[in-house]
């Protein structure tokens, strides 16, 4: 009787998640097998691995993979890295720490859209950008970020965006660090690189985790950034696998190259989330 | 004494830190917004100009433009609506999980979480179909369910690890006076957690409305929000800064001001209750 009313209580969402998962990733399947272009409708026959072999050895292919990796990687190890350090050295009190706190949650909530509009047109303008001001006013060669160093000025946009999480999580997290611990550390003669190497990172063990899983989720999909500001380019030098199966699907019409594309970033997704649930499962207590 | 002078010498410094490392991180915003008020020729000049006299011209003109009033409608609609029906499907799901667990409870968790992972971008083109077969394009309707689908795993987490953390004694307490488990929801655990429904509801607010992906892509101007709206003016049009400027603004001022008002519980609801 009991258990009874706890499934249906959890049906919808399961439900519902069922379907969100099986349908269009069926259908994915499906139209990765065939023909399917939009420019000629009609001629959706059966092709095999076909769709599979155009997209693999499409020249963007291992540029975008490897973007997306990198862009993962680096955001995360920034993010974390630094999230890390400033939320040890702002930990203690100090004049204004609310208003800090606000200031610095807040690129969080710039859409990412507007964050690369910002980002593209008064920061990295080579010739009206803050950037390039502040080269020139250092009497440096203002740089051209988004056509010289496009995936750099991603990373930089989508640091930007997300080291305010981190910041913030790791900042709530060593509020509830024992101080007793810490002074009794500095009493044996502890140095600040001691306490904060054998307290402070194992208490941040935890938030490390969740970062680091909340974010990967979001950066694998990293779109609207580059979207805006560099259109995948030049060449395919910022392109991510989401940018290159959106070009497939709607800029070349060809929903079946575009489908096994879509397949592909399924199963990458699933191996970096296979080792960080496995990561997860053992830290999070459920 | 020494050791006080130098703890106050080492508080100041941390503080100058901190404040040095917001105003960077913040500038960006805070030039954006200040190039609103700027006329276009203001907002290319070099140097870049702090001293000017503020116009109001460039929020008519998006208004104009865009119908910002038409797109921050849809935001809202889109944003609140699916954050709502996300948290009426997750309570009885979390509530669940939380106080009656089997065997299969982390597994069905985790699956919950795996369904995240999904790239949208490998699943859009069956949803553009499907949303093109069933008149949902370009629809509200068709965002909400997109938003609530997108969000409900988040939501199911966050809530699980908030009523996994409440007392077991109340819930026992409120059995023995013979409630269902439809009544400890209601009139139980929901009162107890209402700091943390919110908290959850706010955060799923936030993403909805920064949303892009599923926006630009399946919506056009009927139900187009304000992040497809940003998006329109990335094109050469869009080198007017001033306006540019403006219609950020616009867009993201509704979003930061109620981020500002609740960051604390975001921060919370965020971690999944990992960060005590």
């Amino acid at each position: 009787m009991k258990r009874s009313i706890t499934r249906l209580l959890m049906a919808p969402s399961v439900i519902l998640l069922l379907i969100w998962m099986i349908v269009p990733l069926s259908m994915t399947i499906y139209f990765s097998t065939i023909r399917y272009n939009l420019l000629y409708p009609g001629q959706n026959n059966f092709v095999g691995w076909m769709n599979f072999e155009f997209f693999l050895t499409d020249p963007g292919f291992f540029p975008a993979v490897a973007n997306t990796l990198i862009l993962l990687a680096s955001v995360l190890i920034i993010t974390v890295v630094l999230g890390v350090l400033l939320s040890a050295l702002i930990d203690r009190p100090f004049w204004g720490q609310g208003i800090v706190r606000v200031l610095l949650i807040s690129p969080f909530f710039i859409m990412p859209t507007v964050n690369a509009l910002i980002w593209k047109n008064m920061m990295m303008n080579p010739v009206y950008g803050i950037f390039a001001w502040i080269s020139e006013s250092l009497g440096l060669e203002p740089i051209d970020w988004l056509s010289s160093l496009p995936l750099a000025s991603i990373i930089i946009m989508v640091s930007w965006q997300w080291l305010p999480f981190a910041i913030l999580v790791f900042v709530t997290a060593l509020q509830s660090q024992d101080t007793e611990q810490k002074e009794a550390a500095q009493m044996d003669g502890a140095t600040g690189w001691h306490i904060f190497r054998y307290l402070t990172l194992p208490h941040l063990a935890r938030p490390i985790t969740v970062v680091v899983m909340i974010e990967t989720i979001f950066l694998l999909a990293i779109f609207a950034e580059i979207f805006v500001s560099t259109g995948g380019g030049p060449g395919y030098d910022s392109t991510n696998l989401a940018y290159l199966i959106y070009n497939q699907a709607l800029l070349q019409y060809d929903v079946g190259v575009a489908s096994a594309g879509g397949l592909f970033a399924v199963i990458l997704a699933n191996i970096v989330a296979f080792f960080l649930i496995r990561a997860v499962g053992k830290n999070l207590t459920v | 004494m020494k050791l006080t002078q130098q703890r106050k010498l080492r508080t100041t410094l941390t503080g100058l830190f901190a404040w040095t490392i917001a105003l960077i991180l913040f500038f960006p915003i805070f030039w954006m917004f200040i190039t609103s008020f700027k006329t276009e020729l203001q907002a290319i000049s070099v140097p870049p100009s702090l001293f000017f006299e503020p116009t109001l011209e460039n929020f008519s003109i998006v208004q104009e433009r865009s119908d910002y009033v038409h797109h921050a409608l849809n935001s809202v609609i889109t944003a609140f609506g699916s954050t709502l029906i996300a948290l009426a499907i997750a309570i009885p799901a979390a509530y669940s999980m939380a106080f009656f667990p089997s065997k299969r409870t982390k597994d069905i968790l985790l699956w919950m979480l795996s369904t995240k992972m999904l790239p949208a971008v490998g699943v859009l083109v069956p949803i553009y179909i499907l949303s093109r077969d069933y008149g949902l394009l370009d629809s509200r309707t068709g965002l909400v369910i997109i938003f609530t689908l997108m969000n409900l795993p988040i939501v199911v987490w966050m809530l699980f690890s908030y009523f996994k953390d409440l007392p077991k004694e109340i819930l026992e307490a409120a059995r023995m006076d013979g409630a269902t488990p439809w009544d400890e929801m209601v009139k139980v655990v929901m009162p107890l957690s209402i700091g943390a429904i919110s908290s959850t509801g706010l955060l799923s607010i936030v993403l909805c409305w920064n949303e892009a992906f599923w926006s630009l892509n399946l919506t056009a101007s009927e139900a187009a929000p304000l992040t497809a709206m940003i998006a329109s003016y990335s094109s050469p049009e869009g080198l007017f800064w001033a306006k540019l400027s403006a219609a950020s603004t616009l867009a993201c001022a509704p979003i930061v001001i109620f981020g500002w008002f609740c960051q604390k519980q975001l921060v919370q609801g965020l971690t999944f209750g990992a960060v005590k």
